[in-house]
């Protein structure tokens, strides 16, 4: 089938999405960023690869926390950064998305870091690029809308691997506002794909998509049920405006059913470990006691993001 | 002016006809069937030998932004009468406004244009707009377009007002509360993608209103782009109530689903959404039977605004030059046979038109449309005469392509 | 340099060999660093053969290649792993092939983003000539030459011994 993120060759030229990536592709991503660690913990946190290569973190949302991750993992790479903070006001002097993209790439851009508040917004500069020929620039989703945050999911992924080894024989909840979530809609992909055998969304119906199970998830309305005897649970951010109205009553009463207490944790396995993409909402979907706790790897995420960006971006850079 | 038009498949739903034969066209009417009218001499004869001779279509639903391109468009698919909604800009709510558009149209001289008025004033869905000046400026319905009446008692007084007069009003079945955020169907694919869904209860919930006030008013109601099974089985259900409801698909609807959507392709994105495979299919059925009209729903959209991330890009695709082949590509697909297909863009909206003269018998009106159905072409941007290049079969190769289209006994497209 | 021999030599003796042309150098210490695949085999088998109780390093140079921007990142980077501190001690690289250069060049850099070494050793299994760059090996047991299409690969196999093959591209 047709994967506008990869070329002719089947390569990674482009990370769109986690859905339609082969195995083959993720483990390959992920064991470029084993390397990557190594990197990072030496005096001299960087290497070659990218020199002379210019990336342009478009950012149409605003995201400090994630535009900076690229930027250290392009930096790493020797990359020069662009940070491109693109509010309202461009689009309100008419310039178009693709506008803002022919510009760039007059502008010898290499590569792209976009997040975006539209699902599919990647897509549209990657199959606008295959259309003005410029297959030497690439593209990285860092976040479109609902649909998917991958390199997000990667790290993620990353995590899981560190620290449980082998993924076919885990049970893995997700929970929260899935409806909502990119990051869980990357992680439910990539999961599946490395052959976790049961993956599980947990939440309330007004916050899971419809038609989750035709995603090979298991839902569970019930927190307790759901986690109980799994080996990782992603724990996902409740945005502050789902928080009162139509699709809760209440961040109090959400984090009664649904956040993660030290109670609710000794449901699960004894080892499992605690995963959130971040920035948490303490009391809210997570009580401060598991964050910081033992069973908690959320810093550990974030060194690895960085690796696990380093490794994307070198990889669709030389495809 | 005489013309005839020799050896086509003359196919007329209407009077089941559907024989080799020449049409004799005198006088702006149809003059005979068959043998030459007595004294009949032809100022132009057309050779229509491989084609099929029909009544001109009948799109319910085309929207002019450029007037003279669109009906130059219509014309070349074969169109000869086009409904336009009146979400233009302004709406279409004041009787100068449908005249200037009726004269418009009339001294372009292509297809017929027939305006639906705005139900309410801006299409605000408060205040009515006024319902007998429009009807007398020309519109042959009233229709509030894509905008929902969100205030349930201002469309009961509408329709109440509406069946005082006995003018039938068009509607869009789709709750507001239900639909306002949402970009694509609530299925499967917005799940997976992360569009924000419409639910098909966004539909049937409209629609139970709607039969409702029906029911209470006898307004008559012509319910537009029905997009789901569901939706479908409670005007059947209606019907059978005979109660005068009528309803309408849209070409992209038969023949697309969600899945079509793809990676993100605005072009697959429609107002109402394309739904899921077995909505599809009982639509499909629906026009198999003959219980809807088919439209093309023609909504001609700029580059700039379709090549946009799905969500803010605009919805609807270019349809006139593209009803006659996409239809014949749904009746082959369905196994609806060639006048049954003709049926649904001729015979159908007549119906609901009120038209009652829409054949081929003598005296009627020669609007007139003769093409081969099995000459393929392929669909690009140049090849389409509207202003409007968006169409989620740009690239494909199409079959059936209009030679010659009449209106009123005049030559208005020749290919 | 003299042509291939049939059949190939035998790649643990020639280990062998070079441990012994390595051996005179012990007194200061080196500590050896081999580049993936086959030098990290080379320089683990030297390591036995001299009794070093020193990890010894292993280098993936995938980072620092000059031909990223024609082939793109190796689809199987290997972490780097540098068990010392580089800073002023005698480092030996050890490689199973010298040919163009450029793998030691970019090892060279490599090493260089640990510290600064006292200085920098090259020995190998086998040079075939072919040099694109002003590097020569320090210590070296087979001189060969070789036709452009084919390739000397140094295997590992099931019993873990060392074994040349001819590989013709």
């Amino acid at each position: 089938m047709y994967n506008p993120q990869l070329n002719k060759d089947g390569e990674l030229s482009h990370l769109l999405s986690i859905e339609g990536l082969p195995q083959r592709i993720l483990t390959q991503i992920l064991d470029t960023a084993e390397s990557f660690m190594e990197v990072s913990a030496r005096d001299v946190k960087k290497v070659p690869l990218l020199r002379g290569k210019s990336v342009f973190n478009l950012f149409f949302e605003n995201s400090t926390r994630t535009r900076t991750t690229f930027e250290i993992a392009a930096k790493r790479l020797s990359a020069d950064v662009i940070n491109l903070d693109i509010n309202k006001s461009s689009t309100a002097k008419g310039e178009t998305l693709l506008d803002t993209i022919d510009n760039l790439v007059a502008m010898h851009a290499n590569l792209f870091v976009v997040r975006h508040a539209s699902s599919g917004a990647p897509y549209l500069i990657a199959e606008h690029l295959q259309r003005i020929g410029r297959d030497d620039v690439h593209v990285v989703n860092a976040g479109d809308g609902r649909h998917a945050h991958p390199t997000q999911g990667l790290l993620d992924m990353y995590t899981i691997r560190h620290y449980k080894k082998d993924f076919t024989q885990l049970r893995v909840a997700i929970v929260g506002d899935i409806l909502h979530s990119r990051v869980a809609r990357s992680d439910i992909h990539a999961l599946t794909t490395l052959g976790v055998p049961e993956v599980r969304a947990v939440g309330p119906e007004t916050l899971l998509p419809k038609h989750l199970d035709k995603l090979g998830v298991h839902v569970f309305h019930n927190m307790e049920e759901g986690i109980r005897d799994c080996d990782v649970i992603i724990m996902l951010r409740l945005q502050n405006e789902r928080m009162n109205g139509a699709l809760l009553p209440s961040a109090g009463e959400y984090f009664r059913h649904y956040g993660l207490t030290p109670q609710k944790l000794a449901l699960a396995k004894p080892d499992a470990i605690v995963m959130h993409p971040g920035p948490m909402n303490r009391g809210v979907e997570i009580h401060s006691a598991v964050a910081d706790g033992p069973q908690a790897v959320i810093l550990p995420q974030v060194t690895f993001g960085i690796a696990v960006r380093m490794a994307v971006m070198s990889i669709v850079a030389g495809n | 002016m005489n013309i005839e038009i020799r050896n086509g498949r003359v196919i007329d739903p209407q009077n089941a006809t559907d024989r080799l034969a020449t049409l004799f066209i005198a006088d702006g009417r149809i003059a005979a069937l068959g043998e030459a009218p007595a004294g009949f001499v032809a100022t132009q004869s057309i050779d229509a030998t491989g084609c099929v001779v029909c009544p001109g279509l009948i799109d319910l639903a085309a929207r002019l932004n450029s007037i003279e391109a669109e009906l130059a468009a219509a014309v070349a698919g074969g169109v000869t009468s086009l409904v336009v909604p009146p979400d233009a800009d302004p709406p279409l709510d004041e009787p100068e406004l449908a005249d200037r558009l009726v004269h418009r149209g009339a001294e372009i001289g292509k297809a017929r244009v027939l305006p639906l008025g705005a139900l309410t004033l801006g299409l605000k869905g408060e205040r009515l707009a006024e319902l007998a000046g429009l009807k007398k400026a020309g519109c042959v319905a009233f229709s509030q377009a894509m905008v929902p009446v969100v205030d349930t008692e201002a469309l009961l007084r509408a329709m109440e007002y509406a069946a005082t007069f006995d003018f039938a009003v068009w509607l869009q079945p789709q709750d507001y509360w239900l639909a306002r955020n949402g970009i694509a169907h609530e299925g499967e694919v917005a799940s997976r993608l992360g569009l924000a869904g419409i639910p098909v209860a966004a539909e049937t919930i409209a629609i139970a209103t709607i039969v409702q006030l029906v029911r209470d008013t006898g307004c008559r109601v012509h319910l537009t782009r029905l997009s789901s099974a569901a939706g479908v089985a409670l005007v059947q259900r209606a019907q059978h109530e005979e109660l005068p409801v009528t309803f309408d698909i849209g070409i992209h609807h038969l023949l697309l689903t969600e899945n079509d959507i793809g990676f993100f392709d605005p072009h697959a994105r429609f107002s109402p959404p394309l739904r899921a495979q077995g909505d599809r299919q009982a639509l499909s059925n629906a026009a198999a039977s003959g219980l809807a009209a088919i439209c093309s729903d023609h909504t001609p959209v700029g580059a700039d605004d379709k090549l946009l991330p799905f969500g803010e890009a605009k919805p609807g695709a270019t349809g006139l030059e593209v009803l006659l082949p996409l239809t014949l590509k749904w009746a082959a697909a369905a196994g609806v046979e060639l006048p049954q297909a003709l049926a649904r863009l001729t015979a159908a909206p007549a119906r609901i038109l009120g038209l009652a003269d829409h054949h081929l018998l003598p005296g009627a009106v020669a609007d007139v449309c003769v093409f081969d159905p099995a000459a393929e072409w392929q669909l690009t941007a140049d090849s389409l005469r509207s202003r409007g290049k968006n169409s989620p079969w740009l690239g494909h190769v199409l079959s059936g392509k209009v030679r010659t289209t009449l209106v009123g006994g005049r030559i208005v497209y020749a290919a | 340099m003299p042509p291939l021999p049939n059949p190939l030599p035998d790649a643990e003796a020639q280990c062998r060999h070079l441990a012994d042309l390595l051996r005179p150098q012990l007194h200061r210490r080196p500590a050896l660093v081999g580049i993936y695949s086959g030098g990290a085999w080379i320089a683990s088998r030297l390591c036995e053969l001299l009794g070093l109780d020193e990890e010894i390093g292993l280098i993936d140079v995938s980072f620092y290649r000059d031909d990223f921007a024609e082939k793109g990142l190796h689809p199987q980077v290997k972490p780097t792993l540098i068990p010392f501190d580089v800073e002023g001690r005698h480092i030996v690289l050890v490689d199973d092939v010298l040919y163009t250069g450029r793998t030691t060049r970019a090892a060279i850099n490599e090493l260089f983003d640990y510290g600064r070494p006292a200085s920098v050793g090259l020995a190998v299994l086998a040079d075939r000539g072919g040099r694109e760059l002003p590097v020569a090996p320090s210590l070296c047991v087979w001189e060969v030459s070789l036709a452009d299409s084919e390739n000397l690969v140094l295997d590992k196999t099931e019993d873990g011994c060392l074994q040349w093959r001819l590989e013709h591209v």
